[in-house]
């Protein structure tokens, strides 16, 4: 056995010492499942965890070591957020109306990490549905800050990214409908990456809003994203909005030089009253880049400060009409007290979702409904045009752009709950990215009064390795990287 | 802007959520509020500008029509909540 303990290894490290035989898979998952046991009753990170099924892959990835079948995730152990279906085991959605599902299938991701030989350790919190920004959307219960148990981790992916940043896994898998992965990484000090939308399939991801969703990962470093995101994505039959676009081995183009990249500096990602030290932190990042030789200057997006009332238009619309699904009859919860269909129909519904489920369900009902159609939705999408000519324009004249990932640390929990305006206000910085589908990822770029703050990288359709590149380079240029927090045994 | 109680029933009904006269005042309420931020889009001129309905290059992407769901078995019933043999049991549509 190495010194350091196993849990903290990152996927290379992991690889190496697996490949080396210095270390079995199994002797991987137990010390990860034993570091789970140690810290998941402070943080809250998992809904569920499969440990058995966990040691018995564990053993068939070992196996697979011996037959000279290694590939890089074989015996690596991940977790996934809990609306990834995964066959067998429960996938809830931290939601009253899923509490007992328990699917037939894998979503795609979850079967293309299983044939690499990847390790499913259980299923992480969020906030229902994939619907919030502190993972207090939950029904089960809220998932804590590691590095400060009475602050929120972010979400909607709050339990990937504080297992990531607990180190009570070696990666994770969530999903980014407006920041769900940046934001929760951006709070807990890892790397959480959202691909270009279509690089990754979305069968098996259940559905919040269609034009929007994306599973990403979230990893302790650049290089292990990039070797999350090559067993993730593809062309995938079942999802026809996937991309057939070729898959890159995208960890070869992490070779730290970012000489001559046209770095874009968008200035409305720096309006006046945002937190001076994120402003700060993003300006040093900028400066570090071009310390590194990269060309900066400023670019324009113009119709940025409309991408937050665009995106609360859409994802609604879109998620009104996905979970009209949920109606008590072939899955999920039913109100047992009603004999009429139309009766047990509503009461389902009013019983099993949560508050801002519900919230969100009327105001995408709202502006798909006769009379406002034209003025919410319909303008909705015509702007959502303008907003991602903005991008082709920046794109013409720059490759990436750097911005913040979010506008402040992590709040306290409880904080924003009663406020719904002020809890949408935290994917401002976000939310662009989906509406264009461009890739984006948010990388540790230091501590604020000790908290993590991330800094976000943004590129054209599938210049993920561009973006995984100019992060590397960043990641390895500071001293920053992954920020392991204090939680204690 | 201010939603009325009944425009919030309205739209509950729409969406076939019950919900009790506390929730409709609550919910009513922190929908106007959400609503307001919206405002900022009428005052965009987006005349002739294209709908954007999703963000990828793809055009429509069809397949030849084989049936390809292997999973259409009976395992498929095990998470409905009322069953019958072979059936899902729904309530009386009629009366």
């Amino acid at each position: 056995m190495p010194s350091p303990h196993p849990w903290s290894l990152t996927i290379s490290e992991a690889h190496h010492l697996l490949a080396n035989k210095q270390l079995s898979a199994v002797e991987l998952v137990e010390s990860v499942l034993q570091r789970i046991k140690q810290t998941d009753s402070k943080l809250n990170s998992f809904i569920s965890v499969t440990e058995e099924y966990a040691l018995q892959s564990a053993a068939k990835a070992d196996s697979m070591i011996s037959n000279s079948k290694q590939t890089m995730l074989t015996g690596i152990p991940f977790q996934a957020k809990d609306n990834i279906c995964t066959n067998s085991i429960a996938t809830t959605c931290a939601s009253k109306m899923l509490e007992n599902f328990i699917p037939n299938y894998d979503a795609t991701a979850i079967t293309k990490l299983k044939s690499t030989g990847a390790v499913l350790l259980g299923k992480g919190n969020l906030d229902e549905f994939a619907m919030g920004s502190s993972t207090e959307n939950s029904v089960f219960f809220p998932t804590k800050n590691p590095h400060d148990l009475s602050a929120v981790p972010g979400g909607s992916s709050g339990g990937p990214a504080a297992s990531v940043s607990a180190e009570q896994c070696l990666f994770a898998i969530g999903s980014d409908t407006g920041g769900s992965v940046r934001q929760p990484a951006s709070f807990c000090g890892v790397v959480g990456l959202k691909p270009t939308y279509g690089r990754v399939s979305r069968y098996g991801l259940v559905a919040f809003a269609s034009s929007l969703d994306q599973i990403g990962p979230l990893t302790k470093n650049v290089q292990d994203s990039a070797f999350v995101l090559e067993a993730i994505s593809g062309k995938d039959p079942k999802d026809s909005t996937s991309n057939p676009e070729v898959v890159p081995s995208y960890y070869k183009y992490l070779d730290g030089d970012v000489k001559d990249l046209k770095v874009g500096v968008p200035k409305e990602y720096f309006v006046d009253g945002m937190d001076a030290d994120v402003a700060s932190t993003v300006r040093s990042a900028i400066k570090t880049m071009e310390d590194m030789g990269a060309e900066i200057s400023e670019v324009s997006l113009p119709h940025t400060s409309h991408a937050l009332a665009v995106y609360y238009i859409i994802a609604p619309a879109e998620a009104s009409s996905n979970l009209s699904r949920y109606d008590g009859v072939k899955f999920g919860y039913s109100d047992a007290n009603s004999t009429d269909v139309w009766d047990a129909l509503e009461k389902t519904r009013q019983h099993g979702f949560g508050p801002e489920v519900k919230r969100r369900i009327l105001l995408g009902t709202y502006a798909l409904s006769s009379g406002y159609y034209d003025a919410y939705y319909l303008k909705a999408q015509q702007v959502r045009s303008l907003i991602r000519q903005d991008f082709v324009n920046a794109f013409a004249k720059v490759d990436i752009l750097i911005a913040p990932s979010t506008p402040t640390v992590a709040f306290p929990l409880g904080d924003k709950l009663s406020d719904p305006v002020q809890m949408y206000l935290n994917d401002i910085f976000t939310i662009p990215a989906n509406i264009a589908g461009i890739p984006a990822i948010s990388i540790p770029a230091g501590l604020i009064k000790n908290m993590p703050i991330g800094i976000q990288i943004m590129g054209p359709h599938h210049s993920e390795k561009t973006v995984l590149k100019a992060a590397h380079a960043y990641e390895q240029a500071t001293n920053h990287g992954f920020l392991k927090p204090s939680i204690q045994e | 802007m201010n939603l009325s109680s009944d425009e919030v029933k309205h739209i509950a009904s729409l969406a076939k959520i019950a919900m009790s006269d506390s929730e409709l005042k609550v919910i009513g309420s922190q929908l106007s509020q959400i609503l307001d931020q919206f405002r900022s889009l009428s005052t965009l001129n987006t005349e002739n500008i294209e709908i954007t309905a999703h963000p990828t290059s793809l055009n429509t992407v069809l397949r030849t029509d084989d049936i390809t769901n292997s999973k259409a078995d009976k395992s498929m019933l095990d998470n409905a909540p009322r069953k019958e043999g072979d059936f899902v049991r729904v309530r009386s549509v009629l009366e």
